[in-house]
């Protein structure tokens, strides 16, 4: 509910510098990123197609490994040795849930994370009942993934990383094919999770709702970075990184309204 | 598996004892009243032993060897025993089958293979399959509602070609998919072999239970092969 403090308690939660990255077959995603997030920060990845964001976050828990440069997460370089802390530090929501959720029943798939990291037994069912908690799915611990709606499973797979209790949550287009419903029934989820976020999005009031900064990723580089608001509202920037807002879209007035309670609440 | 030791008892009963197969309908038909399914949906899904039970309405006519004479119709005694073997054994092994798939779901299933020790390679593939079915078919339905949109019609044989291609996009968007739930699965801990979890063992009040029925059923075959002449 509250806002991230804005400063930065103890050491950033995830640290990049000057990372780069070429595909094997010869395509340069990655030409030197630096950031840096701060602990409790929502963050919002921007960037057209192409731009590296999802290469960006298959660095992050080590799916790719550096080139040059590196990652640190929680002040732990990402390197073969430190993988499975990382991976369990690092919390990836992938976009389509199908791909995230495997296993035969919504239970089974959010304990898959934790009974990796070798718990079992009670330890193991309570985080399972924490987590669907969280996202308001417990009652659906038992039906299969393909039996939910898109919106369920989505947030059956953001159940699925929270389970492993990450450090950092990096949702890939968490809003990507959700009905207004849905979509607003996530951010108010992802809104009272008290945890690091890095959020890459197309859905760019999404954005300005529920990440104060932002990040603009533009040919494999980081090209601005700043208050949501401020970004939204700079018309050369956002043109220069093909980003557009939605018609009748205005930021300065959607953060405006924003602001005295704290939340945006929707019409009512 | 009680279900499966069940239903080779009912094969191994010999034919000529009709009240042995009276009695494993009775258990059926006991089990599935503990259970709570309705007669009439075990009956539903007893059509799918129609092309048998078709089969087995010839075997009179066409079989060899000793005739009688009913209704004026010429019979085969080895037709009609054949005949009565199959209806009779047929019958109670869908009814049995019916019950188990109506009262587990296939996650319990594939729990109790793992509990079984099949082998935890065959029960992650077979769980993979269960769960990405759905999926494969919903992108079939899309492909094949964007070819009808097109004008596609699938009528002629020069159409075949578009179902080959269509068979090979939706082989390459399985195998892309493969991928991305391995990216999944890695990016959360899995190291190359699923992980334990919710060991849940059988009690031998469980075990009984499950097999009470095959229990009950193998001294009747028994004593039926006893009673033979």
């Amino acid at each position: 509910m509250t806002e991230p403090a804005d400063e930065i308690t103890g050491g950033p939660a995830l640290e990049v510098k000057d990372l780069a990255f070429a595909y094997p077959g010869g395509t340069q995603a990655l030409f030197g990123v630096d950031l840096a997030i701060g602990r409790g920060e929502r963050v919002a990845l921007l960037g057209p197609n192409g731009a590296g964001k999802s290469t960006l976050v298959l660095h992050l828990n080590g799916v790719h490994r550096a080139q040059a440069g590196w990652v640190r997460v929680g002040g732990l370089p990402v390197v073969e040795e430190h993988l499975r802390e990382v991976r369990r530090r690092v919390g990836i929501v992938f976009q389509d849930p199908d791909d995230q959720l495997f296993m035969p029943t919504v239970r089974d798939d959010v304990a898959f994370g934790p009974a990796n990291l070798g718990l079992g037994g009670d330890d193991l069912e309570e985080r399972v009942v924490q987590a669907l908690t969280a996202v308001g799915m417990e009652a659906f611990a038992d039906r299969a993934p393909h039996h939910l709606s898109f919106g369920q499973r989505r947030r059956v797979s953001v159940a699925t990383v929270l389970a492993m209790r990450p450090q950092i949550l990096v949702l890939d287009e968490p809003s990507s094919n959700l009905d207004p419903a849905s979509r607003r029934e996530l951010s108010d989820i992802l809104r009272s999770l008290d945890i690091t976020m890095l959020m890459v999005t197309h859905d760019l009031p999404y954005a300005l709702e529920l990440c104060p900064r932002s990040l603009v990723m533009n040919e494999g580089r980081i090209v601005a970075d700043g208050r949501t608001a401020e970004i939204l509202a700079d018309e050369p920037l956002m043109a220069a990184n093909r980003l557009e807002l939605p018609f009748g879209f205005f930021p300065a007035l959607a953060d405006a309204e924003r602001r005295p309670g704290g939340r945006h609440s929707p019409e009512r | 598996m009680a279900q499966v030791l069940f239903v080779f008892i009912v094969v191994a009963t010999p034919r000529e004892a009709f009240w042995a197969f009276g009695l494993y309908a009775c258990m059926v038909l006991a089990a599935a009243a503990a259970a709570a399914i309705p007669i009439g949906f075990l009956l539903r899904r007893l059509a799918i032993e129609v092309p048998f039970v078709a089969f087995a309405f010839f075997l009179p006519f066409v079989g060899q060897g000793e005739r009688v004479d009913a209704l004026g119709v010429s019979l085969s005694v080895e037709g009609l025993w054949g005949a009565w073997n199959i209806l009779a054994k047929a019958t109670i092994g869908v009814m049995a089958s019916t019950l188990l798939a109506s009262t587990t779901t296939m996650a319990e299933f594939l729990t109790g293979f793992d509990r079984l020790h099949v082998p935890r390679a065959f029960t992650s593939i077979a769980s993979f399959m269960v769960r990405y079915m759905d999926v494969i078919a919903d992108d079939v339905r899309r492909m094949r509602v964007a070819r009808l949109s097109r004008g596609y019609e699938g009528r002629w044989i020069w159409q075949a070609r578009a179902i080959g291609q269509t068979a090979g996009a939706l082989f390459i968007r399985a195998y892309e998919r493969g991928e991305r739930v391995y990216l999944a699965m890695l990016s959360r801990g899995y190291a190359g072999t699923m992980p334990e979890m919710g060991e849940v063992r059988a009690s031998p009040r469980q075990w009984l239970t499950a097999l009470a029925v095959p229990l009950v059923a193998l001294p009747v075959c028994a004593f039926a092969w006893m009673q033979r002449p």
